[in-house]
């Protein structure tokens, strides 16, 4: 696993500071000679720094394997493709699940509350180290949409192109509320212990199944889940008339839950939604969201999903009104799928291929338009 | 039509920021971006046609002019083209208005109701017209507010717009239009390109 300790101390937005910290990442494809085909990508609340291939730890596909990859829409062959763990996270990267030297126990609710601001900072480090001076792109989807509106705002003009997807300038009442319905999932699990539970004995393993399992319906739509189950049965022909899992969907939501226990820890959970909740990027600039992108001279493209009620397309839209009212290039398009929220992570063509080609485009065009 | 973008292009002057309100594919974009050092910018409200601008590289928002016009500010661009559109709005007034308000300078182009085929049509057949340029039913049409080169010489002074230059398009043919020569090239024309200004 790559990883670098930023030694250099962090300010957090909570008031403490942090140093000699594990970042963990990732990297595909080649740094070329000009060093200027670099692709930092952010991941979304339970991905990590495998976005494509096979992920070594879980052994499945990379969290975003339809998008990064050879001849992908972030086509390695031809883009150096960078992406961290969060911190905050737990795949390496400093985080609650991190063991403290002191109790040789992991740090638990001990870890300091952070913000997607500390994230993107922590992140940043990463390209000093890899002597990166300008990024073609940075993206990401979800929360990785807003790491990304975040980046663009702390260093402006450090990357040519820009490209939140399904995410949201200032998280909504509805989203705080089903993070802190998962929240609150993981804590009223007798395992939790007020977040010192040991990592290698007993876990809040069904506080956080159920965490996952209530997100992972925000995640689809109404119309996908009804053409994907309907009322389908879970291998019987009948009603028992009791609480298993009937239906396919409860089979199917099960199975989610039990699965993300295994490869995700509860702490982190926690934190990173956390972090989400307080992301207001509009107040954080006096209420003007155009603000946070005053004299930008980054390309924007904005992507939204017409099922994704998470992130709604409205959301998005903001974020292209507040460039717009100050002139930045941006271009905008609602893609049309029954995938929900969960579209920017599936194989949805159109996303796929409107990116790929958006990219080539642009990067082609960067000397002779000066971008 | 080559000759629409020909005339557009060079009504616009070099290093401008320019808005194609219904940019379509992109096709004049790219013409103005090849011809003229501009920074142009489009909306359009076809999904598949944004993602076919968007793939060429275009900073191209998808939406239309009625309701998204609004999020730009006032004199926010040098120009702002709207071609052969304007008779497809539910309001064309509050578009023209909105039009002139974001850009320092509109460049519009009608197709001209006014044309004498399109009148003969009407006048022999007692049909409504069908053209090359207007090639619809009339229960199919997108166009809900025709209009002539008259009618939009007369709306714009009603509304005091300001009209620079006005120039007829028939075929290939590229000419003035001028107060004397109104009532003839509202015979003439297929196609009515106007700069103006408030």
């Amino acid at each position: 696993m790559k990883n670098i300790i930023i030694e250099k101390a962090l300010k957090l937005d909570c008031g403490k500071e942090i140093s000699n910290f594990p970042l963990a990442y990732e990297t595909y494809g080649n740094l070329n000679e000009k060093k200027d085909n670099a692709i930092l990508i952010f991941h979304a609340l339970t991905g990590d720094q495998y976005a494509s291939g096979i992920n070594p730890i879980t052994k499945k596909e990379g969290w975003w394997n339809y998008a990064v990859g050879p001849g992908k829409s972030f086509d390695t062959d031809k883009f150096f493709v960078i992406c961290a763990n969060v911190i905050g996270g737990c795949m390496g990267s400093y985080g609650p699940a991190t063991i403290d030297p002191l109790t040789n126990k992991p740090i638990g609710t001990n870890f300091p509350v952070i913000t997607i601001n500390d994230m993107v900072n922590a992140q940043y480090n990463l390209l000093d180290y890899l002597k990166i001076e300008k990024l073609f792109a940075v993206a990401g989807g979800s929360m990785g949409g807003m790491q990304v509106l975040q980046f663009v705002s702390n260093f402006p003009n450090k990357a040519k192109v820009a490209l939140p997807i399904a995410c949201t300038a200032s998280h909504s009442a509805q989203n705080i509320a089903f993070n802190e319905l998962g929240r609150q999932a993981i804590m009223s699990d007798s395992n939790w212990k007020e977040g010192l539970y040991n990592e290698k004995s007993t876990i809040p393993d069904k506080g956080l199944a159920v965490a996952r399992m209530a997100a992972h319906i925000t995640y689809l739509s109404k119309q996908g889940l009804q053409e994907k189950f309907g009322r389908n049965l879970q291998e019987r022909s009948d009603l028992k008339f009791g609480f298993d899992a009937d239906f396919q969907i409860e089979s199917y939501l099960r199975y989610q839950g039990s699965v993300f226990v295994d490869r995700f820890d509860a702490n982190s959970y926690l934190y990173i939604t956390r972090a989400m909740d307080y992301f207001d990027l509009t107040k954080q600039y006096g209420g003007n969201l155009s603000k946070a992108f005053k004299d930008t001279k980054t390309k924007f493209f904005i992507i939204s999903f017409t099922s994704d009620w998470l992130y709604p397309t409205s959301e998005n839209k903001d974020i292209v009104i507040a460039l717009n009212a100050i002139g930045a290039d941006v271009g905008f398009v609602e893609i049309k799928t029954d995938k929900g929220h969960d579209s920017f992570l599936l194989d949805v063509p159109d996303f796929l291929s409107t990116i790929k080609n958006y990219l080539n485009t642009t990067y082609s065009n960067i000397d002779e338009r000066r971008i | 039509m080559k000759e629409e973008f020909k005339v557009i292009s060079k009504f616009i002057e070099e290093k401008s920021r320019v808005l194609d309100v219904g940019c379509g594919d992109g096709i004049l974009m790219e013409y103005l971006l090849k011809n003229k050092v501009v920074d142009v910018r489009g909306l359009e409200i076809s999904k598949e046609k944004v993602k076919r601008c968007l793939s060429k590289g275009l900073a191209v928002i998808e939406g239309d002019a009625e309701n998204d016009l609004k999020q730009f500010p006032d004199l926010s661009f040098d120009y702002v083209i709207l071609s052969q559109t304007l008779q497809a709005f539910m309001s064309p007034e509050n578009v023209i208005e909105n039009l002139l308000r974001v850009g320092k300078k509109v460049i519009v182009t009608i197709p001209n109701f006014g044309h004498w085929k399109v009148r003969l049509d009407l006048l022999l057949k007692g049909e409504m017209p069908v053209t090359k340029n207007l090639p619809y039913q009339w229960y199919n049409t997108p166009n809900l507010h025709m209009c002539t080169i008259q009618d939009f010489y007369n709306f714009c002074n009603n509304k005091r717009v300001n009209i620079y230059k006005s120039i007829s398009l028939n075929g290939e043919k590229i000419s003035n239009i001028t107060t004397s020569n109104l009532k003839y090239k509202n015979l003439i024309s297929e196609l009515g390109i106007f700069l103006l200004e408030k």
